[in-house]
């Protein structure tokens, strides 16, 4: 039944590990963008409010592989961006990791405001009463603290994030999604166990996330 | 108890729809003087559903011709899309009668299916810019940018066998990689003569792009039916010989590939 595994035909483990890079780069970025898109949404100036919420709206509303393949078409067939690139191979993954960062920030944007809203706004106040700038109360006194409190729906965007890299084979980065539609091609009398060894690869993946995270979040909660 | 009567509802509710999934799946391809056959959606030339909802290709010519042979108008045709990686499901379900969908014969697919034909013959090629003469044989590959669909057979023999060397990159659909052909990001565009046929011939890129013509690998389109039917597969034979020798055959190939210069080669013989 997994005698096609043995053929030494299928990069299996290097496919996992694209993906396992794809997700960890893409969560890296994703986690740098959100935080500055939910530092605009909260600020005191009115064009960086505007700017982020029209910019989490728009890209959050729209489907993942419009974005990757946007990226594809736009930037790296149209306008001829590689992002330093040579092969085709390697401008798929920088793509993907962009296009992902720029659709993933928009979720971190949103769970992490939903743990500046667990901030008393006392603490701002207070904090400005004695005299801090607006870029000190997010530094010092609010961000640690969103940060701490989100942690499980940050969680739940890097599960949704790891799933989410399976779109960039549509653009041809050569991470799991690709090797699957590979083998799926050729062992056709195999669906359903290729199908079984992918999902498995990804719970693998994901189910050790969530119980880490899960388990974080619980130590990092502020008490109050 | 609000809560109680809500989850018995709920229960309901499931218990019908399942039933109703069972039911829709339980007749075999034909329902009463109906008959069920899978094509591509997507592929211009073979299998295309129109914006208006017909069915157009060499694909649909040749299902119809079959279906007409087999006691079944046009009108009693219940087209149903069948994707690559689903066609041996959809048969062996029985939610198809047959499958013609560009359906190249092999023997993984032989032991899960059977299948009748085949109708035609082709060859991997590649299609490039109508003014790029820099492709000449198999060798010119190494130093070109390549475009496939994911994960095809047509990107693995690239990779594996025919120019392990070229950039190969592997999208999602064959119109991402006609893009990029137009912008020249990429300098060829590799699988199926007939597919490729079939893009060239489309009205808004008459002209544009050319077959080079080698032949790659041989590909041997087949109509798939359901392990053991005999029967049906010896009606289908007797259909495709029929298509081949009254003329219909010939005619439907030139109507399909016609405006893309495709060199095809004459009709294969049924494999008995």
């Amino acid at each position: 039944m997994f005698d096609f595994l043995d053929s030494g035909q299928y990069d299996l483990l290097g496919a996992f590990w694209v993906t396992a890079q794809l997700a960890l780069y893409s969560a890296i970025g994703s986690l740098v963008w959100g935080t500055a898109l939910v530092a605009m949404r909260v600020s005191p100036v009115p064009l960086m409010r505007g700017f982020a919420t029209a910019y989490v709206n728009i890209v959050r509303n729209t489907p993942l592989t419009v974005v990757l393949v946007a990226c594809l078409l736009g930037l790296n067939q149209t306008l001829g961006v590689t992002l330093g690139a040579e092969t085709f191979e390697n401008i798929g993954f920088r793509l993907a990791v962009l296009g992902l960062v720029a659709y993933t920030g928009t979720f971190v944007c949103e769970a992490l405001r939903s743990g500046i809203n667990t901030v008393p706004p006392g603490q701002a106040e207070a904090a400005r009463a004695l005299g801090l700038s607006f870029t000190q109360v997010l530094r010092l006194v609010i961000l640690p603290q969103a940060f701490r409190a989100s942690v499980t729906p940050l969680a739940n965007v890097l599960i949704a994030l790891t799933k989410n890299t399976t779109v960039a084979a549509a653009i041809g980065a050569a991470e799991t999604s690709l090797l699957m539609k590979t083998m799926l091609e050729n062992e056709t009398d195999a669906l359903f166990t290729v199908f079984a060894i992918f999902a498995f690869g990804f719970i693998v993946l994901t189910l050790p996330t969530g119980l880490v995270l899960g388990w974080a979040a619980k130590r990092l909660a502020v008490k109050r | 108890m609000k809560l109680r009567s809500t989850a018995a509802a709920a229960a309901v509710v499931v218990l019908a729809l399942t039933a109703t999934a069972c039911g829709s799946g339980s007749d075999s391809g034909s329902n009463g003087d109906k008959i069920t056959i899978g094509i591509k959606f997507d592929q211009p030339g073979l299998g295309l559903k129109t914006p208006d909802g017909k069915y157009a290709g060499f694909d649909v010519d040749v299902a119809k011709y079959v279906a007409k042979e087999l006691g079944y108008s046009e009108d009693k045709i219940d087209w149903k899309q069948a994707p690559s990686a689903e066609r041996e499901n959809l048969i062996k379900n029985g939610d198809v009668k047959f499958v013609v969908a560009s359906y190249s014969i092999n023997d993984k697919r032989k032991k899960e299916v059977d299948f009748a034909g085949p109708y035609f013959l082709t060859h991997q090629d590649l299609l490039v810019r109508a003014d790029d003469n820099s492709i000449t044989k198999v060798e010119d590959l190494n130093s070109k940018k390549l475009c496939s669909v994911t994960g095809s057979t047509s990107a693995q023999n690239v990779k594996e066998k025919l120019a392990p060397k070229a950039d190969l990159q592997q999208l999602g659909g064959y119109s991402e990689c006609l893009t990029g052909l137009e912008n020249k990001a990429v300098d060829a565009l590799t699988t199926d003569a007939s597919i490729l046929a079939g893009y060239a011939s489309q009205k808004e890129l008459q002209g544009k792009f050319k077959l080079v013509g080698l032949k790659m690998s041989d590909e041997n389109y087949g109509i798939g039916l359901k392990k053991g039917d005999d029967e049906l597969r010896g009606k289908i034979n007797k259909a495709l010989e029929k298509m081949v020798s009254d003329g219909t055959w010939e005619k439907l190939v030139k109507a399909n590939f016609g405006p893309s210069g495709y060199k095809y080669e004459a009709a294969p013989a049924i494999q008995k």
